[in-house]
């Protein structure tokens, strides 16, 4: 008796015990098969492509015929070569002018729309560029800045009896007229970005402030703005990355023109890689690029906690 | 004495009742003026954003006297409609717009499935090597596509799908870490109470997937599809890498062939640019509410 017992009791132990495991191998099972199918991508599009990349980059390779190995000599010579000293120039002007100019006025357009009748048609309006392809706008603005027949400049000259530059065949106006018309293209998606940080703020603040008398720029400078520096944060970060990347207005508008003087390091890359098959070069570009953002974002990062309020 | 006393402060309560309302009057008319200051500013603006578009518009319907005249005409006169033919018989706009279409569609259907079948598996199943491979998914988010994007061409080159629209296709459909964390962060919201009824019953975790999570994740879907979608249909560097032959170009592709075809011709060339732009600006303005949150929702969550 107390042995059968005893032998039951083993034995729903061992069932038991075997009906964990089989929870584990089905989970097991189901587990793999829904990631499936991102995981093989993963594997070919991200994980495989990410070590290759640093492998063509100490390599010479044309794409067709073998590797040769020359070590860090691709690096070394980026790093001596006067065409990504001149995209890394221009992506960086091109960056600060867009960066601080485009996220300030962003922000201006985000506080004025904040609480204020007809907010869905002005935010129809501002958020109609996001939604158009890059190709679409440096075609519009390509017209609009043409030196001799483009609308700001005929304005300019009949409004304000002003001759114009040649906005995008001046090399002194090039990157400031593309970057115009790229923070004419990003505001929306900031704007969004930051109403959605300002919808998150608590209204109990400010209405205390104003019980205690503040007024609107107080409020603006004392509760508004702190509150909000988390989504500056994120769309600062944000846009840099995007900056750093551009290609697509170049490309069609200027050609990386006049000269070399809107040349960027996206376009340095499709130029070694895309047009010239100097994969091992455009690899080691790459990579540098890589470096970049991600010494720019760690750099954020680390300064964030000098200015970003997160306790409330 | 009292009655004085009681004279006096309702006296002085009078007068701070008075001082109050003016102070209140004068805030009203304040925020009066202020209002309006800002919608005159934000007309303002509202007027720069559209002006570039109205001034394409405007331009496809002129003749290329009209707009090389000087002083500028503003509203064309007459209208010229031929720019549209003409910019439609010189490039195959409408096979442009047929691969733009396909392609996005089939990519975000895929990133739906697969990305929702990642994501709930991240959230809620237990599988050995979980948390790693999610970290990865993570880690590949902070890669831009520039650093992958030459090993990505050759693959497809040693498969022989370049100039074929597999190159612009597979890569998105299988792969999008974003999708997966988007998906991921919505699934693990779900209350698990609502699966666990189907488990009890004996549902496998294939009927879960179907019949309870997906059915909760319209919303999140529909905005990474609307992301995805946009993505898609305005990428431009990729095309340009994969696709040699015209027929097979998309739309953005197409457009900057167009410009550098017809530099000069900036009627037709404003033509090919309304062809491009148009329709979705007018799925946009159909649809502006739920594209705009959901850029919100997928800008937010990353």
């Amino acid at each position: 008796m107390e042995y059968q017992v005893s032998s039951l009791g083993g034995a729903q132990k061992r069932s038991s015990k075997n009906n964990e495991r089989r929870r584990m191998l089905s989970d097991a099972f189901w587990g793999y098969f829904f990631i499936l199918p991102q995981i093989v991508g993963l594997i070919v599009f991200a994980l495989y492509p990410l070590v290759s990349v640093f492998v063509y980059s100490v390599n010479n390779w044309d794409g067709l015929g073998p590797m040769s190995f020359v070590g860090l000599q691709n690096y070394v010579d980026q790093f001596n070569s006067p065409d990504l000293h001149t995209a890394l120039i221009n992506t960086l002007y091109y960056t600060v002018l867009t960066v601080p100019g485009g996220l300030i006025i962003s922000l201006l357009v985000a506080l004025g729309l904040n609480n204020v009748r007809g907010k869905t048609v002005y935010r129809v309006i501002y958020f109609m560029p996001v939604v158009t392809s890059s190709v679409a706008i440096a075609v519009m603005w390509g017209w609009l800045l043409n030196t001799d027949f483009g609308l700001i400049n005929v304005m300019l000259k009949h409004w304000f009896h002003i001759t114009g530059p040649g906005w995008l065949t001046d090399s002194h106006y090039v990157i400031p007229a593309i970057a115009m018309l790229s923070i004419w293209g990003g505001l929306g998606f900031n704007m969004i970005i930051f109403l959605a940080g300002l919808q998150g703020i608590p209204v109990g603040y400010a209405e205390a402030a104003r019980i205690d008398g503040a007024n609107r720029f107080q409020l603006f400078w004392r509760i508004t703005l702190p509150m909000l520096t988390p989504t500056i944060f994120f769309t600062t970060v944000l846009s840099v990355i995007t900056s750093f990347q551009v290609f697509d207005q170049t490309f069609v508008l200027t050609g990386g023109g006049p000269g070399k003087d809107s040349y960027t390091i996206v376009y340095h890359i499709y130029h070694l890689g895309f047009e010239t098959s100097q994969f091992g070069s455009a690899s080691s570009a790459a990579v540098i690029l890589f470096f970049i953002l991600l010494a720019l974002t760690l750099g954020q990062l680390w300064f964030q906690r000098r200015w970003v309020t997160y306790d409330v | 004495m009292l009655q004085e006393v009681n004279a006096e402060t309702a006296g002085i309560s009078t007068a701070s009742q008075r001082k109050a309302k003016t102070g209140n009057q004068k805030r009203k008319t304040g925020d009066r003026v202020f209002t309006i200051i800002l919608h005159i500013l934000l007309s303002i603006g509202a007027l720069i954003m559209v002006s570039p578009f109205i001034w394409m518009v405007l331009t496809s319907l002129k003749d290329t006297s009209q707009a090389f005249s000087d002083p500028p005409t503003w509203i064309p006169n007459p209208f010229v409609w031929s720019n549209y033919p003409d910019s439609f018989n010189a490039l195959p706009f409408n096979l442009a717009y047929f691969n733009s279409i396909y392609i996005a569609v089939i990519v975000v259907a895929c990133q739906l499935l697969t990305c929702s079948m990642a994501g709930y598996a991240f959230a809620r199943i237990n599988f050995p090597g979980r948390n790693l491979v999610f970290v990865l998914f993570l880690a590949t988010m902070m890669i831009p596509f520039q650093l992958t994007i030459i090993p990505i061409f050759i693959t497809m080159r040693n498969l022989g799908w370049l100039d074929s629209h597999l190159a612009l296709i597979v890569p998105p459909a299988l792969f999008s870490a974003f999708g997966v964390f988007l998906m991921r962060q919505f699934v693990m919201g779900i209350p698990p109470e609502l699966e666990e009824a189907a488990i009890v019953d004996g549902a496998n975790r294939w009927t879960i997937y179907l019949r309870v999570i997906l059915p909760l994740l319209r919303a999140p879907l529909s905005a990474l599809g609307i992301f995805s979608f946009l993505g898609q249909w305005n990428s431009f560097f990729i095309p340009l890498i994969m696709l040699n032959t015209s027929e097979k170009f998309t739309v953005p592709l197409m457009l900057s062939q167009f410009r550098g075809q017809y530099a000069t011709e900036w009627t037709m060339v404003m033509a090919g640019a309304v062809i491009a732009v148009l329709p979705v600006l007018i799925v946009y303005i159909i649809a502006q509410r739920h594209i705009i949150q959901g850029i919100a929702m997928t800008g937010l969550k990353s």
